[in-house]
């Protein structure tokens, strides 16, 4: 039984992860159809489109499923339904026309979201580590390199007790953990996976996005109060001074590219950025690329990674602020940490590495958009969509883990000084540099295009040198690092 | 310097104080008198021809039929190449390796009930621990030091567990101890 | 630089606050660090008053490994207390039951045959880089980076499996005892250790480059935790912590024992920044001279067993010893290079086989008395830094 289960565990797993892909797709599929059901439904009874929509019932949406209403976009011939199909999918589709519904659907999403990229992220980092380290990792659990650790880990903390310590401050103790973890997730809301998938699509999404990092703190600072424990105060307080701090630079190193695109709406950022892999923004000029890295060492910092985990550290704090924390509560503090290392990872990509798009010019791909369901499939994978940005996403992830297996962790005051006498004043000088930038230089001169070529052509070697190391070491993955296990003596 | 030699200028230096000597033999040691005990310290450590720089031990031996306790110091003295070990030693990277400048052992005989030295932690402040620990583990007394506290056992602890007549607590604070039956010490 | 403000505060003498800082109503807080912490090596409490992230003072507590052994050692014969020496410092058994082995061969006067001799040079300089790579490990750990600490213990498991092949112990060995060393070596031990010493070498500079020179770890270990040459000799420091502070002293080579004088060695010390490849913002005697130093022993070590590797003598491995060994009256107290410093053995006879008194001097207990005296109006985070490069093993400190 055990050796089956072993066997198929492979296939079961990909086949969830195509599951969740595909449910996660369906919700926004049917809004769409809804959408343009509602545009032909108008067009046919006449409806005034430019005030207020009728809602449509479910007898109109069975008409139209059946074919018997003809429109622009209705259903053609071979596609058209029975009537119990019509009727099934008319009640399917009737609730997706209502926003509440869609917001539902989007909570639930990000919330699934958030907390399936945590338990893979867990999982990942413990296999990126072990691979450093030359080991293996967790190998047993689900039976393919352990993919279920993180399940069987989740499982295990949903039972263990809750601890309250002594002295602790119960209400805030308890609530802590849910001020970390619900920013966390609410910054999920504004965060476009791609232009259509966005839960909701501020105009002020970035500072909403800012500021729901910002809140994040509170939760720590709780904890690290609540707890009763002197460790806990230093790991809160490293993380309040940290997180104060380095918003600053944070701040100036995001207003290098709003200051060029001149809007806060992520979508719309996104969207310009549309035309290939020279128009992404980190490549428009040696400012933004200098943003771009300021932006992700103070994000690093903002997420507690190291070498910025001061609040955590644990051959100092034992485990700083989540000392006192066991169980699921301990499991939320790591949920809210992995959600912000991936919405860091994720708003890099957005304001300078072309969110969602592929480094292919969208627009070879327009006539994708809109054909049968499998081009606008591969339109996703190839040209764009959230498989990019999640993928751009995982990479960012990916370095920050990297980072935190090598380097050692910096002291309490040469963070504060890489702050506030390296990084602020840079951040600064790049805010003005850009300034005077975009005000002298037009987009289309010579001097304009040869700073967008030279910074393309780095970021090409970059991303070049990248994969090219990633497949040496691959391929010669034996003879760098070895056999993962000891290996014995000759003669033993 | 052998141990002879820093014997007769102890000698010379403090005739009274300076018991019987044993340099032959396999730990060459001095006998001093307790209550000289401090100056014959301070002048080991300052004398530039003694200069014994480091305090490498303090062991004490109950010597339990006869009432008394024996305090061993272990003494050597440093030289840094090309100078006395007084000096602050601040060598290039390449500069040679430091001397063998002699070694000797102190040894304090103290009675048995109510043992009392006075404190050497000022002169090799080293002697701090070793003398908590002599204090612990056998009760001797050392005056002015500045922390007089048990080391190894807890501060409620009774007696002294390395004297010959030391008799194993059957519990400590409601804890066993020892085995029934455990022998105590012989 | 970051540190200046700290360093004037270092400077300034307790209890003077600047003119701001008086006005604030602030309080000390007294901090636990330990016994159950995790970079405090073992059992070690320390009680830290702190001012914020400052610490005022550190007094270390200790004694929670306290396990009696020099009570047992004045109970049992010395061929019995020998097991119980390889539970000192735990990390190097090989080192300890030599010491011991030492003194009382000292006091009774029994003479080693060569290849005994060899076989314990052989012994200690493994131990001593198995518990250099540990404490390279442990040090990266300390100072927050995780992966050369797997780095090390991976080298580690190598000279583990040699201590198995030889006498069937990984950690406590029992191996060198009274008149030499308990068994032969196993067949092919030669081949597998010349082998195990040229995958060795270059791993050395290999972890050099990971982390001695890595700039976060640089700045984090220099100028941290400076003891001067004088300090160190006055808290009686020994070992890779008083070379550490420039003093080229080893036992091995100023008091020669064993057969160390047959060997050619250097004594690796802490040296100024700027000089050959040292980091310009090193320190004699801080915390990455120490850490250091140890880096630079294991290759010593190295140098060492290849020339014990040709020098090897055949014959007997162990001296005839009478079975029930009596010790003859006197005192003896010898003293020899261990891993962290100098380890020495006070072993009082009385004609009887089970000696009056067994005194112990561990190197750790030593060194580790300067904590107090360096740990002043330092940051939090340098505690770690401080006392993992002391490089304390508490089974030592305690016994």
């Amino acid at each position: 039984m055990g050796s089956i289960l072993r066997k198929v565990a492979l296939p079961i797993f990909l086949i969830g992860v195509a599951a969740i892909m595909g449910i996660a797709w369906a919700p926004a599929l049917l809004c769409g159809t809804v959408d343009s059901m509602r545009d032909d439904l108008g067009t046919w009874y006449k409806w005034d489109l430019r005030g207020e929509r009728p809602t449509l019932t479910v007898g109109n949406i069975r008409q139209y499923l059946e074919g018997s209403i003809e429109g622009q976009f209705a259903p053609a011939a071979h596609v058209r339904f029975g009537h119990s199909t019509a009727v099934a999918f008319a009640y399917v589709l009737w609730p997706l026309q209502f926003r509440i519904t869609r917001d539902v659907l989007a909570v639930v999403g990000v919330v699934g979201f958030v907390s399936l990229f945590a338990m893979f992220a867990i999982w990942w980092e413990r296999k990126v580590a072990a691979r450093m380290q030359s080991r293996l990792g967790p190998m047993r659990v689900g039976g393919w390199h352990g993919w279920a650790q993180s399940l069987a880990d989740g499982l295990k903390l949903l039972q263990k007790e809750d601890i309250f310590i002594e002295g602790a401050d119960r209400p805030l103790f308890r609530m802590a953990a849910y001020v970390a973890f619900v920013p966390a997730l609410g910054l999920f809301i504004a965060l476009p996976f791609s232009a259509a998938w966005i839960a909701r699509d501020l105009d002020v999404g970035l500072i909403f996005i800012f500021a729901m990092f910002g809140v994040g703190v509170l939760g720590v600072l709780i904890a690290g109060w609540a707890s009763n424990n002197k460790w806990s105060m230093f790991g809160a307080m490293r993380e309040a001074c940290q997180m104060i701090s380095y918003e600053i630079p944070l701040g100036f190193a995001l207003l290098v590219p709003i200051m060029t695109v001149g809007t806060l709406r992520l979508t719309t950022i996104g969207d310009l950025q549309s035309g290939g892999f020279q128009t992404w923004l980190a490549f428009r000029n040696p400012f933004l690329l200098a943003a771009a890295l300021l932006f992700f060492i103070a994000a690093l910092a903002s997420c507690k990674r190291a070498p910025f985990d001061l609040p955590e550290a644990e051959s100092e704090l034992v485990a700083g602020f989540h000392t006192e924390y066991s169980g699921f509560r301990w499991a939320l503090f790591f949920f809210a940490e992995y959600a912000e290392m991936f919405a860091a990872g994720a708003l890099a990509a957005i304001l300078f590495f072309g969110a969602w798009h592929s480094p292919l010019p969208a627009a070879w791909g327009e006539s994708w958009r809109h054909g049968p369901l499998w081009q606008q499939a591969l339109h996703g994978v190839v040209f764009s969509g959230p498989l990019w940005l999640i993928g751009k996403g995982i990479f960012f992830v990916y370095v920050q883990m990297w980072l935190r297996w090598t380097l050692p962790r910096i002291r309490l005051d040469q963070v504060m000084y890489a702050c506030v006498q390296v990084m602020l004043p840079l951040a600064m000088l790049v805010l003005l540099a850009n300034t005077f930038w975009e005000w002298l230089v037009p987009s289309r001169s010579v001097l304009g295009m040869a700073a967008n070529a030279v910074c393309t052509a780095v970021g090409a070697v970059a991303v070049l040198a990248i994969i090219g190391i990633s497949i040496y070491g691959f391929v010669n993955r034996r003879r760098l690092v070895g056999t993962l296990v000891v290996k014995h003596l000759p003669g033993a | 310097m052998t141990a002879q030699e820093i014997v007769d200028i102890l000698k010379q230096r403090f005739p009274a104080a300076v018991a019987d000597a044993a340099v032959e033999g396999l730990h060459p040691c001095v006998a001093v008198t307790p209550e000289a005990w401090h100056d014959v310290a301070l002048f080991l450590r300052d004398d530039p021809r003694v200069a014994m720089n480091m305090l490498r031990c303090i062991s004490g031996v109950d010597l339990h039929p006869e009432a008394e306790i024996d305090l061993f110091y272990e003494l050597i003295a440093m030289r840094a190449p090309g100078g006395t070990a007084r000096q602050e030693p601040r060598p290039p990277p390449s500069a040679d390796i430091w001397q063998n400048g002699g070694t000797i052992a102190i040894r304090v005989r103290l009675p048995r009930d109510n043992p009392h030295v006075r404190s050497v932690a000022d002169v090799w402040p080293t002697a701090d621990w070793h003398e908590r620990e002599a204090f612990d583990l056998l009760g001797v007394t050392f005056d002015g030091h500045p922390d007089p506290r048990r080391i190894l056992c807890p501060d409620d602890w009774i007696g002294h567990p390395l004297r010959k007549d030391y008799e194993f607590p059957k519990e400590y604070d409601s804890i066993p101890a020892a085995a029934a039956g455990a022998a105590s010490s012989e | 630089m970051s540190d200046t403000d700290i360093h004037s505060q270092r400077e300034a003498p307790p209890g003077t606050a600047p003119a701001a800082a008086r006005e604030l109503r602030t309080e000390e807080m007294l901090v636990n660090m330990g016994p159950q912490h995790p970079s405090t090596h073992g059992v070690l409490r320390l009680m830290l008053r702190t001012d914020g992230e400052l610490i005022l003072e550190a007094i270390p507590h200790i004694g929670y490994l306290h396990r009696c052994a020099e009570k047992i050692g004045e109970n049992v014969t010395p061929v019995q207390f020998v097991p119980m020496t390889d539970r000192l410092d735990y990390l190097t058994g090989m080192n300890n039951n030599h010491g011991f082995s030492l003194a009382v061969e000292k006091l009774c006067g029994l003479e080693v045959p060569e290849r005994g001799h060899y076989i314990r040079v052989i012994m200690c300089e493994l131990n001593r880089i198995a518990s250099h790579l540990v404490s390279f490990g442990c040090y990266g750990m300390d100072i927050g980076a995780f992966t050369p600490f797997l780095y090390g213990f991976r080298e580690r498991e190598y000279i583990l499996d040699l201590f198995e092949a030889t006498c069937g112990a990984r950690l406590t060995y029992n191996y060198l005892t009274i008149g030499g060393a308990s068994l032969d070596l196993p067949e092919g031990f030669v081949e597998r250790l010349a082998w195990f010493l040229d995958y060795f070498e270059p791993k050395i500079d290999e972890y050099n480059n990971l982390l001695s020179f890595n700039y976060i770890f640089i700045k984090r270990t220099a100028n941290v935790g400076v003891i001067s040459a004088a300090d160190a000799l006055a808290y009686g420091l020994t070992g890779p912590c008083l070379r550490g502070s420039g003093v080229k002293w080893d036992l091995r080579r100023c008091v020669p024992y064993e057969i160390y004088d047959r060997f050619e060695f250097d004594i690796p010390v802490g040296v100024p920044g700027g000089n050959a490849g040292i980091p310009p913002e090193v320190v004699v005697g801080d915390s990455w001279s120490r850490y250091y130093v140890r880096m630079l022993e294991m290759k010593q070590s190295v140098r060492i067993l290849r020339q014990c590797l040709k020098q090897l003598a055949g014959g007997e491995f162990r001296a005839k010893v009478p079975r029930t060994l009596k010790l003859p009256a006197g005192e003896v107290y010898l003293e020899v290079e261990g891993v962290r410093g100098q380890l020495g053995f006070l072993v009082v006879g009385e004609n009887k086989p089970i000696p009056r008194r067994v005194k112990i001097r561990g190197p750790s207990f030593c060194n580790l008395c300067i904590v107090p005296h360096v740990c002043r109006q330092v940051l939090l985070a340098d505690v770690p830094a401080i006392v993992g490069s002391i490089d304390v093993v508490m089974g030592e400190v305690d016994r």
